[in-house]
């Protein structure tokens, strides 16, 4: 083996979002030898752009919230493909782990008590969302980095994780280069816990950043880890449509939270015309109650606009679709009404929507407090991811975890809005104790030098095919390809044909160039991620084909039913001996009978 | 479409030139978008550093036309897009290469500072009990991106070099989200007047001008901070008080 810089971390934690901090913390708790790996610098992950809040059923602002509703409420939203564990801990201890944020300096909005402040969300059927404003994210990621880096953990910013070691079976560690200088390192470590996020970068029009190209997904599939419900994909309903430049940037779901409805060109509020049978007693008839409900009134229903995502997303696109749309192609969503119902209408929306007031303001001209957004759906979170254990989050490699965005299981077909900030708190510290325990009882491993030498040559690779394709070139056609042909409606022919020109852009993509040197260059680090995009996308269509009916993000415009045959299982995807990727068809295994009945009486 | 021009610093460590490249320009462009034309298409190697595209990261810092900005906040329309529009790394800060800088001496900075030490808790579940009203002015200060624009136009910074005895003002925005947190137990009063330097501001208010988030830098944090300094080592009762409490007085 070359001589690279080598670092030592009992446990290794890749990503610095919500989850990787947790996760650090977590285990530096322990004693364990901590360091945290992130492509950004400190603080600056996809967490940090979380607007609308985190989930935990606080029952501050009504205290008919418990553990159980929220089970209920996160299992009907991910239409029962759940890892049922996963929900149960998730309602059960995301309370406790809110709490704990606000003892490291967290300041949530208040209650007139003094409490910790709770919004709607969709899904939700009480107000149960935790914020601070609109950047509940910027608040949550700066206070556990600040908490973070009084522990004693190492932060390597800057760099980028390229494969993982393994020594037989278990995990190794990891081989990285530096952003800054492009000097390779080697991470020794007894456990690595995945923490690195989604995979929006596969689409075209989309909420992420640059930093979502699937790594951690692909990591772990190339290390022997399984994937699973990799045909959920959520498009979140209302993201930018103009101007072009920031089409798909988010907007938050708590601007129909506080009130915001969606209306078509004709002026009406087409989400009343379509409500899913399982949520008809849940929510509100007229525009009347709907409003009762967003001002906190507990005898009304929610409002059709805080349906799920999924159901939204797929209602504005039909709008669109039959021409009834805005001039930019999407609808519009109204906060502005609101003046003519609370007195200071105007500067209420300020208050409680100050980044979306800025974001239009600065970046389309447009005053919210006066007229109507553009909308349409952006494609957002991805629900599946590594598959893992639902007590300890560990995969099927020992001493590889995964938590957060990366990982599968707790949100099934659909994610509830807010419960992802919740999933990387209590997952994050799950991850981090229990890999913790796992360095303590396994010990160190033995790195295998002719791996880490063969990473090397192949993350250099662009650099000798100088004068190839430009990466980005390749990169924008995945995405265009995918938005168009795997994206919110599916169909059996247009998948299959995504499937043949795959083919021919991961060829294209093996010859991809990287220009100039070493230090600091984009253009080599995007040529080196685009395999994974790649890696991932076959995942996304391999899955979405298999699933013949319509549930939860995944929509078929040729099976646009749910098969209740279909409810039972959910898809998995591993690297076979033979470097193809295999499918097959795992059984959820059945809920207990006291979950079950948790269920039940949480239907009336 | 139209195209503009973009004179850009290209270069590692300090040893650049600024380059010109045209590119197509369309309506509610921002700089960032531009910059990004430039990359997949002329220039593949171009270092920045960008994430969330929306204001709310403060990864994409720069000096444009000369202005300390976030140049996904910057629209093409407020510049002048008859003359090339000029896009330079943040001048403050040891240059790496094209618009990266190295920034972490502001991390280093920060873990100095004496972390949030709350009282204990208010409930017997283990929460606290504030008002809305009580934690508005720290909300404002924890709403900071950390972008370092402000650091970056700070005269004491820029001109001074007194990263050593000065913390600057992102890092008294932090100090002062700190001392008015009505949960936190610590006094920095001290380490304000002495390690972090706080006199060496003479309220300019150029940090103020160029914060992306509107804080009120200036007034809101670093005035009533110094007088915090002011009133408890220049009055004797509350100096006296300090000395036997060790406390928030
Ligand atoms: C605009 C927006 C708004 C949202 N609003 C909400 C909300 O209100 N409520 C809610 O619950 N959820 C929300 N979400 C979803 C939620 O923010 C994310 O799912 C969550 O933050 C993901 O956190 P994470 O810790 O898993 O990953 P991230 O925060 O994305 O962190 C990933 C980390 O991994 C690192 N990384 C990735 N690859 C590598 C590699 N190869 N090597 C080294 N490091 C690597 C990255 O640098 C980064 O540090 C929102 C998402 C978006 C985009
Ligand atoms: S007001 Fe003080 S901190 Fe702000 S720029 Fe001027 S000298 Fe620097
Ligand atoms: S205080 Fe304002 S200018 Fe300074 S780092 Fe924070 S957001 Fe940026
Ligand atoms: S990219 Fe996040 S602030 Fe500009």
């Amino acid at each position: 083996m070359a001589e690279y810089e080598t670092f030592e971390h009992d446990v290794l934690v890749v990503g610095a979002g919500g989850a990787g901090l947790r996760a650090a913390i977590g285990a530096a708790a322990t004693g364990a030898k901590v360091g945290v790996v992130t492509k950004s610098l400190l603080g600056k992950a996809h967490t940090v752009m979380a607007e609308g809040g985190v989930a935990a059923a606080l029952g501050n602002a009504d205290d008919r919230d418990n553990w159980r509703v929220h089970f209920a409420d996160t299992m009907r939203g991910g239409q029962y493909l759940n890892n049922w564990r996963m929900a149960e801990i998730h309602a059960k201890e995301a309370p406790a782990r809110v709490n704990e944020l606000e003892a490291w300096g967290a300041v949530f909005d208040r209650t007139p008590e003094g409490k910790i402040s709770q919004r709607n969300f969709g899904g939700h059927r009480y107000p149960r969302l935790a914020h601070v404003g609109d950047r509940t994210g910027l608040e949550m990621i700066r206070t556990l980095q600040d908490h973070a880096v009084h522990q004693g953990i190492d932060v390597h910013a800057e760099v980028s994780i390229v494969a993982l070691l393994k020594d037989g079976n278990r995990v190794a560690g990891a081989f990285a280069y530096d952003r800054e200088r492009g000097r390779f390192r080697v991470f020794k470590a007894k456990a690595v816990v995945l923490a690195t996020g989604g995979v929006g970068r596969a689409y075209s029009i989309t909420s992420n950043s640059w930093e979502y190209t699937a790594d951690g997904q692909s990591l772990a599939y190339n290390a022997g880890a399984v994937l699973q419900d990799m045909e959920f994909v959520q498009f979140h309903p209302t993201g930018m449509v103009w101007p072009p430049s920031v089409k798909g940037l988010l907007v938050t779901e708590g601007v129909r939270g506080e009130g915001g409805v969606l209306r078509n060109s004709e002026g009406r509020r087409f989400m009343f015309d379509d409500i899913p049978e399982n949520y008809r007693n849940q929510t509100a008839d007229n525009e009347d109650e709907g409003w009762r409900y967003t001002q906190g009134d507990k005898t009304a229903r929610r409002p059709p606009e805080l349906l799920t995502r999924d159901h939204v997303a797929r209602c504005i696109n039909r709008e669109v679709k039959a021409g009834r749309g805005s001039p930019h192609g999407g609808v519009f969503l109204d906060i502005a009404w609101i003046k003519d119902k609370i007195p200071n209408g105007a500067e209420a929306i300020k208050r409680k929507l100050p980044s979306m007031y800025h974001q239009f303001k600065q970046l389309a001209d447009i005053d919210i407090t006066k007229v109507p957004m553009e909308i349409g759906p952006t494609t957002h979170y991805m629900m599946g991811g590594i598959t893992v254990d639902g007590d300890s989050q560990m995969t099927n490699v020992p001493g590889l975890f995964a938590a957060g965005e990366c990982a599968a299981g707790l949100h099934g077909a659909n994610r509830l809005g807010g419960n992802s900030l919740s999933d990387l708190l209590v997952f994050g510290k799950r991850a981090g104790e229990h890999a913790a325990e796992f360095a303590k009882a396994n010990g160190a491993a033995a790195i295998d030098a002719a791996a880490v030498d063969s990473a090397a040559r192949e993350a250099l690779s662009p650099f000798d095919r100088a004068g190839g394709e430009s990466p980005y070139h390749v990169q924008h056609e995945l995405q265009s390809m995918m938005q168009k042909l795997v994206g919110i409606v599916r169909t059996e022919s247009e998948m299959k044909d995504a499937m043949a020109q795959l083919v021919g852009l991961s060829e294209r993509a093996a010859k991809v160039g990287a220009e100039g040197n070493r230090e600091y260059n984009p253009g080599w680090h995007t040529a080196i991620d685009l395999k994974n995009l790649m890696t991932i996308s076959e995942a996304i269509m391999r899955a979405a084909l298999e699933r013949t009916e319509s549930r939860g993000g995944h929509f078929r415009d040729d099976y646009p039913d749910k098969d209740p045959q279909q409810a039972t299982f959910n898809i998995r995807l591993r690297k076979a001996a033979d470097g193809s990727m295999s499918l097959s068809k795992e059984t959820i295994p059945p809920i207990p009978a006291h979950l079950q009945e948790v269920i039940e009486e949480q239907k009336s | 479409m139209s195209t503009a021009t973009f004179r850009i610093y290209r270069g590692a460590q300090g040893g650049g030139e600024m380059k010109d490249y045209t590119t197509e320009v369309s309506e509610g462009m921002v700089v960032l978008d531009a910059l990004h034309g430039i990359q997949a298409d002329q220039a593949n190697d171009l270092a920045m550093r960008w994430n969330c595209k929306a204001g709310k990261c403060g990864s994409c810092s720069a000096e444009i036309n000369g202005k300390p900005r976030l140049m996904c906040m910057t629209r093409l329309n407020e510049l002048d897009l008859d003359k090339p529009v000029t896009v330079e790394p943040m001048r403050t800060f040891p240059h790496v290469r094209d618009l990266v800088t190295d920034v972490s001496w502001n991390y280093r900075v920060k873990k100095k500072i004496k972390p949030f030490t709350p009282r204990t808790p208010d409930a017997p579940d283990g929460t606290w009990r504030m008002q809305q009203a009580d934690v508005d002015r720290v909300q404002e200060f924890r709403k900071c991106i950390e972008c370092f624009l402000c650091q970056d136009v700070c005269h004491v910074l820029r001109d001074h070099h007194k990263e050593e005895s000065f913390i600057g003002p992102r890092f008294l925005v932090y100090a002062a989200a700190l001392e008015m947190h009505p949960l936190d137990t610590l006094d920095r009063t001290e380490e304000l007047k002495e390690a972090h330097g706080i006199g060496y501001c003479n309220i300019t208010k150029c940090c103020t001008k160029v914060c992306p988030e509107g804080i009120h830098i200036t007034d809101n944090a670093i005035i009533p901070l110094k007088e915090r300094v002011a009133d408890q080592f220049y009055d004797p009762v509350k100096a006296l008080v300090r000395l036997v409490r060790g406390k928030k007085a």
